[in-house]
């Protein structure tokens, strides 16, 4: 085994730190019984339970799933469609300008992408609310999707596709039956960017909702505008916990599956013939 | 115990008029763009056979595959299946099944619901289906791994998963791309023999695509060598090797002398001028016709080339050189031999006793010889 | 077909969510601010036939670019966000490359964990990250306490409502995308080219900077595009951390827009921070085709 030397160590545990420290702290004081959020008095969880009593944020919190769920549902379906479209349809008129639309939305600052959108539901007469916001959603995030998608895309072995019609399959069935349970992981984790774009929108939310619809990030922002406060630190606590808990079993499940994939290969070679 | 074998008919349904031909390609030609993947081609295959495609990456023998399994269309020209045109039949409908270079093999899927996939499209019922995959997995010896999935069986396993799929819904015609292309030499040797025991116990059609022209020989009933989107010849893997219609095909199958020369008398045999110096090289004429004056391409193999000290009185081709390398191969010894006006002449002895004395080594005056029959006279 | 179904279905919401909204902002931006419903002039109508789509091309000028042209907020604006957005893209590659470079070095069962730590603060909330540094860098914040603790200073620091706190920010909450390029360079660095370096007589540090920085550019270059482009139009990080002092672009738009109701002037103002934005977009997009090719 390698040895790390003296600046490796020490770049790799300050950059941690650097990375970690201010999620820890916000954690550690969300158990903080004093009000004033910079004076330890002592661990409690009042905080929470506060943020549970607070209608104002379980309402946005509502808001924000539905519209996660609905849009990176659609931002899925739409992406993957794109991803195929640019990995297998080859050259047709406008291929070009579509592509740029897919990359574009990847780079642009989301203040212009919200002010467009909220330009394009007034012209329209569209009433801004949930609907609006979930139309927007869906419009940023399919690209990222397309991005995942396509890029597993590009190292599928078209045979497979050409293998399923050769036994019997149309190519919509060859799509359902191979292709699709093949790059479902992909497919999946598009899926999960979505989600996560979506609950953490702040910008393009502010735009394109309404009065009546607020979303969580418009309500934590306007909250810790004016300050700090330890509801938010609860709550952010959560949320990290959520995430963290997802994202260590995610890495773990696809770990254990990598192991037992090359196990698996090696035995069989050994066994063979 | 002593049987009187009784002389086997011998299986050439291309000779044979009467017979209808399974595939006829009537002047196909495929384009990309501007590039011609298929000229012109015209060629049929009959029922049963074993039928190879052999050239170089790029000749068009894929593509030609392809064509058959109807993921191209060709450009110019119809392809008939059974006398009906396929033209506008989606891959889907052909009862052509391929069996893929990459095998294709669908991961996420068992080697059981492979070989099933293409039963469950013909909506069969259940047992009919159990019973096929049963029957396929015993064909091809992979009973014991019939709940695997594909990464948990070898390559030469693999390979068999492949061939049962493609077998499972009894296809006319299957085609196989570069089926053992993945292997390594030596279980390559024993699955060809394999395939061809389970194409005759099937008694489908097989075309298959292959580069290794060594495995063309060994399984085909006929071979087609293809050079840029053309069939140069089509026919038995010995009239390819012995026979060879152009300097192309003696040069791509196996090695082979080719000498330049010119022809200067032609009755049954033809004699070529081809150094100064050196007696003309006597060979007889084949299909070709050759008058006084035309170039001739003498092709002849090395193992037909005799090497010797002395002279021999036999044969009017025989020539003296110098020995210029010494390749040993083990089973044989190919002898590189330098003539006087330049040219060098292959000849190949086997080495049929273990740790012989050699008898030439390197800058030994010696003969090379042929009978007038060993080699071909090609026009180009 | 069912190849024109499977194209125009996500052609056309891209069309009409992303490329026509585009174009009503750069018509707004071309349009006049007035006291009415909506706030600009002229609007399309098409009931008075060809006359009025005439008259409302007429009606289209670069009045509000002018006044964005004379009015120095806004060159104030575009200037200070590029300084900001480069000055922090620096300082995030200085805090980056040793991260990314001791990944490399650690033991290779190690790795994946190492990247799943720098990959996990990516999916947490962006709005947390940078709030949890208002805690931190606040009068009373625990810099301060820390700080004052040591003796090192007897007056609270003023960071939070600073530029300093704006890069902190920025550097805190980009630096994923700034590792991971790197990352991924140094990974493909053949160990053999270091031990060939030095067997040709470089020292450690010159085969550093004669092989592995060399090596890496790629994903520098990368990385540092990732932090610049987003950087520029950045809205949450300045209205949180920067406080009244710092000027970027995307605040004034968002002010423009939602305090000044002025349509024209931010749509005005997103159109040029497109055109600002298309000439890091089109280098980042030629490196990326590059190293694609190089990589066949």
């Amino acid at each position: 085994m390698r040895r790390l030397s003296w600046f490796n160590t020490t770049a790799l545990t300050l950059g941690f730190a650097f990375l970690y420290l201010p999620m820890i702290i916000l954690v550690i004081y969300s158990f903080n019984a004093s009000k004033l959020v910079t004076v330890w008095a002592g661990f409690s969880t009042k905080w929470y339970g506060e943020l549970l009593q607070n209608e104002a944020f379980l309402d946005a919190a509502w808001v924000t799933i539905r519209v996660a769920v609905v849009s990176s549902t659609f931002a899925t379906i739409l992406g993957t469609m794109a991803a195929y479209v640019l990995v297998r349809s080859g050259r047709f008129w406008g291929r070009t300008m579509f592509s740029g639309m897919i990359y574009a939305p990847l780079v642009m600052p989301e203040v212009i992408t919200g002010l467009s959108l909220l330009l394009l539901f007034i012209g329209i007469g569209l009433d801004r609310g949930v609907l609006t916001i979930v139309l927007a959603h869906t419009t940023f995030s399919m690209c990222y999707v397309s991005v995942v998608v396509s890029s597993r895309l590009v190292s599928f072995d078209q045979s497979l596709e050409e293998a399923a019609q050769d036994l019997g399959c149309t190519p919509l069935e060859s799509f359902f039956l191979v292709t699709l349970p093949i790059i479902a992981p992909a497919v999946l984790s598009g899926w999960l960017l979505a989600f996560t774009l979506s609950l953490d929108d702040l910008v393009i939310a502010s735009f394109a909702s309404g009065p009546s619809s607020t979303t969580l990030p418009i309500k934590i922002f306007s909250a810790v505008r004016l300050g700090v406060s330890p509801e938010i630190n609860a709550l952010s606590t959560i949320m990290i916990a959520i995430v963290t808990i997802g994202v260590v079993t995610a890495s773990i499940v696809t770990k254990r599956n990598a192991v037992r994939q090359q196990r698996d290969e090696q035995m069989a070679e050994r066994a063979g013939e | 115990m002593v049987q009187v074998a009784t002389p086997k008919p011998v299986f050439a349904p291309w000779d044979d008029p009467t017979l209808a031909p399974l595939i006829q390609f009537k002047n196909v030609t495929k384009r990309f763009g501007d590039f011609v993947a298929i000229d012109d081609m015209t060629i049929d295959i009959y029922e049963r056979e074993f039928f190879a495609l052999l050239g170089p990456s790029g000749c068009g023998k894929t593509t030609m595959m392809r064509m058959l399994a109807g993921f191209e269309r060709p450009t110019e020209g119809k392809i008939f299946l059974g006398g009906q045109d396929i033209d506008a039949i989606p891959p889907n409908r052909r009862s052509v099944n391929m069996m893929f270079q990459s095998y294709a093999l669908f991961p996420h899927l068992s080697v059981w619901d492979n070989i099933a996939f293409g039963l469950r499209r013909q909506k069969l019922p259940k047992d009919a289906i159990s019973d096929r995959v049963n029957e396929m997995l015993r064909l091809t010896r992979l009973s014991k791994f019939a709940h695997r999935k594909p990464h948990q069986i070898s390559g030469g396993q693999r390979q068999r998963v492949a061939l049962a799929r493609s077998l499972a819904r009894a296809p006319k015609l299957l085609l196989l791309d570069e089926p053992l292309g993945a292997l390594d030499k030596k279980l390559r040797q024993e699955t060809q023999f394999e395939l061809m025991d389970i194409q005759e116990k099937t008694g489908t059609t097989f075309v298959i695509v292959t580069h290794d022209q060594e495995e063309a020989m060994t399984v085909a009933s006929r071979v087609a060598v293809m050079d840029e989107g053309v069939m140069v010849q089509v026919d038995t893997p010995a009239r390819i090797y012995e026979a060879p219609n152009s300097v192309y095909v003696a040069d791509f199958i196996g090695d082979v002398n080719i000498i330049e020369g010119r022809a200067t008398q032609t009755d049954e045999n033809v004699h070529i001028v081809w150094a100064e110096g050196q007696p003309n090289i006597v060979g007889t004429a084949t299909d070709a016709s050759f008058g006084v004056g035309d170039a001739v391409h003498f092709a002849i193999r090395p193992e037909k080339v005799s090497i010797s000290a002395e002279k021999p009185a036999d044969t009017p081709n025989a020539f003296e050189g110098k020995i210029l390398d010494i390749a040993y191969l083990g089973n044989i010894s190919t002898y590189y031999v330098k003539m006087p006006s330049g040219q060098t002449i292959k000849a190949q002895t086997a080495n049929t006793r273990r740790l012989s004395r050699r008898d030439f080594t390197w800058d030994d005056s010696v003969w090379v010889s042929f009978t007038t029959t060993a080699g071909v006279c090609l026009k180009g | 077909m069912r190849r024109f179904a499977l194209i125009s279905v996500p052609y056309i919401w891209l069309l009409a969510l992303f490329l026509v909204p585009f174009l009503i902002v750069i018509k707004i931006s071309l349009s006049d601010t007035v006291i009415s419903i909506p706030p600009y002039a002229p609007t399309l109508t098409f009931s008075e036939g060809w006359g009025g789509i005439v008259a409302f091309f007429k009606g289209l000028d670069f009045e509000t670019f002018e006044f964005l042209m004379s009015d120095d907020l806004y060159w104030k604006a575009y200037l200070s966000s590029l300084k900001i957005a480069s000055i922090a893209t620096f300082m995030t590659l200085l805090v980056g490359y040793p991260i990314a470079y001791g990944m490399t070095r650690a033991a290779p069962e190690w790795r994946p964990t190492l990247l799943m730590l720098v990959i996990l603060p990516f999916w947490t909330s962006f709005l947390i990250r940078v709030y949890a540094w208002m805690g931190i860098l606040g009068q009373e914040g625990l810099v301060n306490q820390a700080l004052l603790w040591l003796g090192l200073i007897d007056q609270p620091l003023v960071i939070l409502n600073t530029p300093t706190a704006v890069y902190i920010g920025i550097v805190y909450t980009y630096l994923p995308f700034m590792i991971l390029p790197i990352y991924s360079a140094l990974e493909k660095l053949d160990d053999s080219l270091l031990e060939a370096a030095e067997d040709l007589g470089c020292s450690k540090l010159s085969a550093f900077w004669l092989v592995t920085w060399p090596l890496s550019r790629n994903g520098i270059i990368a990385g540092c595009f990732l932090v610049f482009i987003p950087t520029l139009g950045e809205f949450v990080i300045p209205s949180l951390l920067g406080g009244s002092q710092t000027l970027m672009i995307g605040k004034v738009l968002w002010e423009e827009f939602f305090s000044n109701r002025d349509w024209p002037v931010a749509s005005a103002v997103a159109v040029i921070l497109l055109l600002i934005l298309i000439i890091p977009i089109v280098l980042f997009q030629r490196n990326e085709q590059k190293q694609r090719e190089a990589e066949g």
